[in-house]
């Protein structure tokens, strides 16, 4: 046991608290109100290489851990949490799978300028009557005769969708359902029949982008296809596992965003001739603030450690997303009542935080989802996880 | 960032759990039951060096650390709560003279708890007007001689008729709040020290309460721990480390909620099904378990802090507001997966919820925890 950062963690830590605190933070409020795309701020990410983190340097990405990865993003998320799920979504959504599955020649033309940041990724996996349920989807992918594929259907709440030159995309090409009945492909969004539809209207992380995404008769050769006939929902099932971790993290940046807010304003804010924080029922909505901050950051860590050590961690992961996620919504509801009115108005950030933290409990698998993997496995494996504790 | 267990600690854990399945389990219910003290179990923890485990091997400890001791003492609890407190308590004074007294006193009291010779021993603050408000604690000590004279009355103490030596703290000057307490090491053949009132508890009911009167006792000034007036401070540290040892306590406690709940509901079928398949039972599971994984951590990260000198008085509030409220709180919702079989004696998770609830109370309650953990955060604790 060490609780404890390693030099290249410390580094980047530090490397992300600067550039949050100085470059993004500042803009959040503006980027919110007017739902405005960070564009520059997902310039400068991929400069300081936070667009493929992961991603091993031959194929130009920084060659870090998870846990980086996780420091990461909850220092840029405590600035910004819809430019957090930018980074999250190219890193873990897209990089992630074909970096897993792509063959040399793919990722040469579908890593290298994702993971350098000169182009930016999606991930198309729910649909209009498709969320949690994923194994039930109706996009279709059929194979043409001499090869290729023809892919038709409609895929939503596409984060980055608007913005991404590419989506590692899963449609049915076996109907029926079940577990084999997917396949992943990569799609430009040069290619014929891909169609971006308007932008979703969201309660938070407006910054970010999301869309439907339709296919119409789109037609892609065999170089497209990600991995193997039928291995579609294994690819999405793995990635999202790693993709709870980055929504983890994102939830613990939004939670220590509100927390610190709350903390500033009760030694400011005066009630009863005391600044609030005197008052025992401040002190003690702090304390549960702090504690629960705490207790999240440690699950997180630890399912980004049993990551790096390619030790299944769908237990793990599970359990930092859910309670992270619900630790943000908390957190974000607290704040806000210690502020008080202010805290309903728009302000003071804690307001946005609170609309920011919602989406957590429900993008890459829900707190619902998250419950019946934890169940799932201790109920089968015994209430230890990876770990034996 | 590193979250596996070193070799030591995953043997002290080991031998702490097959003693607790062997020896303390198949005893439990009865220790409960019938309010038992767990003398017998004292002295197989004594004899594996369980009493003294925070303490360094030149004066009879065994040196496990604060993380060993939290591995160790959550495995005795899950299997004996009234076990667990007994041994919690023990470690807390072995430790607070390791840290406080002279050579000659360590040398004189750690190696008898150690080696089980006086079973356990006790740590005596509270009184009847004095809980969490620890500084306005009414009994003194007035010196004479080479002696000091006690009086007073104290209360809620933890093997307090059973201990061969008792750590108590009192005013040598009652002018002052907390810089006027000093700790003394109190034999129980001391006269003028009298056991009072058993307290007859809801839960932990093998170990005992007791409340103490000091009339006149006449204590040598060679067992004053530390010098005069730093009493409050050996309290308020030996209560910090104390506080990884409760939630420690909790943790075992709740591991076997939620080990019991999990077996019942594969187990239990209604409506033709286990009750492990329908998702009410599911998530109750998943955050069952969620919370423990999340009160491990809280306390293996307070407890490496403080094996490493680094301070760790917020981490160890926040593992003990943490880990008892959710292990109460497991408690509850392993009753409720056993439905009316958990109402009674014959599941052990009744028990549990009895003997879970003091730990939101004992070593400082959840409120004091809160206080302390909204002290360090708004920069008062430096």
């Amino acid at each position: 046991m060490d609780f404890q950062f390693d030099d290249v963690q410390q580094q980047i830590d530090q490397m992300t608290r600067d550039f949050a605190t100085k470059e993004v933070r500042p803009l959040a409020a503006e980027l919110d109100e007017h739902k405005r795309y960070p564009a520059d701020l997902v310039a400068r990410m991929a400069e300081l290489g936070l667009l493929g983190m992961m991603v091993p340097e031959e194929w130009g990405g920084s060659g870090l851990d998870t846990v980086s990865y996780a420091i990461a993003m909850e220092n840029i998320s405590w600035g910004c949490a819809s430019t957090g799920v930018i980074m999250s979504v190219n890193n873990s959504l897209y990089c992630d799978p074909v970096v897993k599955n792509a063959t040399d020649a793919q990722k040469e033309k579908w890593l290298r300028p994702y993971a350098v940041g000169e182009k930016l990724g999606c991930f198309g996996l729910t649909e209009p009557t498709s969320g949690s349920d994923a194994q039930n989807m109706s996009c279709r992918a059929e194979k043409k005769e001499g090869g290729g594929w023809i892919l038709r259907g409609s895929k939503n709440w596409i984060t980055n969708g608007p913005q991404a030159d590419a989506i590692v995309l899963f449609a049915t090409t076996q109907p029926g359902g079940g577990s084999k009945s997917s396949t992943a492909f990569i799609i430009p969004n040069d290619t014929k029949g891909y169609i971006r539809e308007a932008n979703d209207s969201k309660l938070g992380i407006r910054a970010s982008h999301s869309c439907t995404i339709s296919l119409d008769e789109c037609e892609l050769s065999d170089e497209h296809m990600l991995g193997t006939v039928g291995q579609g929902f294994k690819i999405a099932m793995a990635t999202l596992d790693g993709g709870r971790i980055g929504i983890a993290a994102q939830a613990l940046g939004i939670a220590r965003a509100a927390y610190e807010a709350a903390l500033e304003y009760s030694q400011e804010r005066k009630s009863f001739g005391v600044v609030i924080s005197k008052h025992q029922a401040i002190q003690f909505k702090l304390a549960d603030m702090a504690t629960q901050i705490e207790a999240a950051r440690l699950l997180v860590y630890r399912a980004a450690y049993l990551k790096d050590k390619g030790v299944r961690n769908s237990r793990e992961s599970a359990m930092a997303k859910v309670y992270a996620s619900e630790v943000a919504n908390r957190v974000a509801t607290q704040a806000i009542q210690i502020f008080g009115g202010y805290g309903y108005s728009t302000e003071y950030p804690v307001e946005r935080h609170f609309r920011d933290a919602k989406i957590t409990e429900i993008y890459e698998g829900t707190s619902e989802i998250q419950r019946i993997v934890i169940a799932a496995n201790v109920l089968k494996g015994g209430v230890f996880g990876a770990l034996g504790l | 960032m590193e979250f596996e267990l070193s070799e030591e600690h995953n043997l002290i854990r080991e031998t702490a759990r097959r003693i607790a399945e062997a020896e303390l389990l198949p005893r439990a219910a009865q220790t409960d039951k019938e309010g038992l003290f767990p003398r017998e179990q004292m002295k197989l923890l004594a004899e594996n060096g369980f009493l003294t485990m925070l303490v360094p091997e030149e004066f009879g400890g065994t040196n496990a650390g604060s993380v060993g001791y939290s591995l160790a003492l959550t495995e005795i609890a899950r299997a004996c709560g009234s076990t667990a407190v007994t041994m919690a308590v023990t470690n807390m004074v072995a430790d607070a003279i390791n840290a406080f007294g002279n050579d000659e006193q360590k040398q004189k009291w750690i190696p008898k708890i150690a080696n089980g010779e006086m079973s356990c021993a006790a740590f005596s603050l509270s009184e009847p007007g004095s809980g969490s408000d620890a500084a306005s604690l009414k009994a003194t000590a007035v010196r004479d001689g080479d002696d000091y004279i006690i009086n007073g009355e104290k209360c809620w103490v933890t093997s307090g008729d059973q201990a061969g030596l008792i750590l108590v703290m009192a005013k040598t000057d009652t002018s002052q709040r907390s810089s006027g307490i000093s700790t003394f090491l109190v034999e129980p053949s001391t006269p003028g020290f009298s056991v009072g009132r058993h307290e007859e508890k809801m839960g932990l009911r093998g170990s005992s309460t007791v409340s103490l009167s000091f009339q006149d006792a006449r204590v040598p000034a060679t067992n004053r721990l530390g010098p005069e007036g730093i009493g409050f401070k050996i309290a308020m540290r030996a209560l910090d480390g104390g506080r990884i040892g409760i939630a420690s306590q909790a943790l075992g406690i709740h591991q076997s909620c939620l080990e019991n709940s999990r077996k019942y509901s594969l187990d239990r079928k209604q409506f033709s099904k286990p009750l492990a398949n329908f998702q009410a039972i599911q998530f109750k599971i998943a955050d069952m378990a969620t919370a423990y994984d999340a009160s491990r951590m809280l306390i293996l990260k307070a407890a490496t802090r403080k094996d490493a000198g680094l301070p760790f008085t917020q981490d160890a509030s926040m593992a003990k507001l943490f880990a008892t409220e959710a292990a109460n709180q497991a408690a509850l919702e392993a009753i409720q997966i056993h439905g009316g079989y958990g109402y009674t004696d014959e599941f052990p998770v009744e028990r549990h919820l009895r003997d879970v609830r003091v730990t939101t109370i004992y070593e400082g309650t959840s409120e004091i925890q809160r206080l302390v953990i909204a002290r360090e955060a708004l920069g008062h604790g430096k």
